[in-house]
């Protein structure tokens, strides 16, 4: 990502709007001026920013002379008020930064393959996790800090090294050079992202083993890390498995994804079905 | 990145949070036939009747989206306002479909009636782990799976900070960045933004649509006046 010198004017808005702080307004340059080393092209400043067209150098002026009276210029806060981002084009492996951190992007786009699965969200459907099964999701980087490859090297290092296997169709799985050490690309390692995820499954007698390993290896790193532990409920819904071992390590589990088990391998036809009407008072609801 | 479950807070904190999504299992190996965007449009249109906060498509945005003016005036314009019809309209392609509702009555009756509908696509329920049990069980359903959040949930009562966090994490994806909620604690606090308006601003940056702006105002209104 740049911004255009010439068409910022130093609102600061961007500042705040940057999920890794990585916009500062340089004090020589008055202008907004980004840490490539800590962007993580997540595109949250291009994308997110309403964009407005004010002519930067009167904006300047004015701001100047409020300025003189203790006046602030204050443009609506989500806002760019000169369009002054500008996405560069981005070689490897810098695009594998926007590839793990900007959710719209076209993942074929960057040169990274796999979307990871779809945890148990399609359970129903998959049966990708049966019973006496724990599928790990292990996300680095949140809440607002981002890690680099490294960082992700570690843990699936630490990972490979009890023999577990990742997920094939998982991004980070796509960027090893050798799955049974966990071993990243080389050229990647210092690449940060917003966040990413290593997936796992592993019967559910492993489950207090990975745990530990995972509480481990964040002693080590310098960034956060985030569990989801995905399991398949009984015939009743009720999930007295996995949950006790979680209690057992001090956890207090709050809020969870529910996959409620309507997914069926046909899709209803709808070609018949009655037609349902969005609700009259859409807007401003 | 996973943009639903790890929202910062207790359980009492997902009161007013329900996010209720669709999604069609994508890969060749689940064999699932049929169309998924059919499905989901209905999904979505039976959501619009329950009052939802927001409806979001993964692909085009949710109810408020960052918007562009061409004109010098804009800067003076009024901001948009939730457009729930807009996203109605932009489904093009299945996805990530979701409905966030804020009133337990209505994620409830939505849930029951999408059961009856019998779409066969899969739905989950984001939000605590007692209101999604309480929500299958009033529509007759048992949990299929179930996806815990860790790592967030040993909140200390009186985290500086807590609540800035409580906002970022309503977009999973991190595109409502800390300082920006943090900054728009302090507009709230100092009067020059209401609670409304600084939870839309945040909104804007979400592009799943899956922000809750009531959960977001009711934390800012607590920020406003010191509880924590
Ligand atoms: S929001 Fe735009 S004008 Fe304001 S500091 Fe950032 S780049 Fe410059
Ligand atoms: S692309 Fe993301 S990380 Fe980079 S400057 Fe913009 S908001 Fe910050």
């Amino acid at each position: 990502m740049r911004i255009n010198p010439k068409k910022c004017v130093a609102c600061g808005n961007c500042t705040y709007v940057c999920p890794m702080g990585a916009i500062y307004i340089d004090p020589l340059l008055q202008r907004a001026t980004i840490n490539r080393d800590e962007c993580v092209e997540c595109y949250a400043c291009y994308n997110g920013l309403s964009k407005e067209v004010l002519p930067p150098a009167t904006v300047r002026f004015v701001r100047r002379t409020l300025a003189n009276f203790r006046v602030r210029f204050e443009p609506e806060p989500d806002v760019c008020p000169t369009t002054a981002f500008e996405p560069d084009k981005l070689e490897w492996p810098r695009v594998v930064r926007r590839a793990f951190s900007d959710p719209r992007v076209p993942h074929e786009s960057t040169g990274v393959s796999g979307r990871g699965t779809e945890e148990v969200k399609t359970n129903d459907v998959t049966d990708r996790v049966g019973i006496g099964e724990v599928g790990f999701t292990i996300e680095l980087g949140r809440p607002g800090i981002g890690a680099r490859f490294r960082d992700f090297q570690e843990m699936s290092r630490a990972l490979a090294a009890v023999g577990v296997s990742f997920e094939k169709n998982n991004p980070i799985t796509t960027l090893m050079t050798n799955v049974e050490t966990g071993d990243i690309r080389e050229d990647i390692l210092n690449e940060k992202v917003m966040s990413a995820i290593i997936e796992i499954k592993v019967p559910v007698e492993r489950c207090e083993e990975i745990i530990r390993i995972v509480w481990d290896v964040e002693k080590r790193i310098p960034t956060q890390v985030v569990m989801g532990v995905g399991v398949r409920c009984d015939e009743d819904g009720e999930e007295k498995i996995v949950l006790p071992i979680l209690e057992k390590l001090g956890y207090d589990p709050q809020r969870a994804k529910t996959n409620i088990g309507l997914g069926r391998k046909v899709i209803r036809d709808l070609t018949n079905a009655a037609p349902v009407e969005a609700f009259k008072e859409l807007e401003n609801a | 990145m996973t943009n639903t479950l790890h929202r910062y807070g207790k359980a009492e904190t997902f009161v007013d949070d329900y996010i209720v999504f669709s999604l069609p299992a994508k890969s060749k190996m689940a064999g699932q036939t049929g169309d998924a965007l059919a499905a989901q449009k209905r999904f979505m249109t039976i959501a619009s009747q329950y009052h939802p906060v927001s409806l979001g498509d993964a692909l085009h945005g949710g109810a408020l989206r960052p918007t562009k003016s061409n004109s010098i005036f804009g800067h003076w314009g009024k901001r948009n306002k939730p457009n729930l019809r807009k996203v109605l309209a932009g489904m093009s392609k299945a996805g990530t479909m979701a409905a966030v509702f804020d009133k337990r009555e209505n994620a409830e009756a939505f849930v029951k009636r999408i059961k009856e509908e019998e779409l066969g696509i899969s739905v989950n329920i984001s939000s605590s782990i007692e209101n999604a049990k309480n929500a299958c069980k009033v529509a007759g359903i048992p949990r299929h799976s179930i996806a815990y959040s860790l790592g967030f949930e040993h909140v200390g009562d009186n985290t500086p900070g807590k609540q800035a966090i409580m906002l970022s994490t309503m977009c999973g994806h991190g595109m409502v960045s800390i300082n920006l909620a943090q900054k728009m604690m302090s507009f709230v606090r100092e009067n020059r933004r209401s609670p409304r308006e600084a939870a839309e601003a945040m909104s804007r940056f979400c592009s799943c649509g899956i922000f809750n702006t009531t959960r977001a105002k009711r934390i800012l209104e607590d920020v406003r006046i010191g509880v924590k």
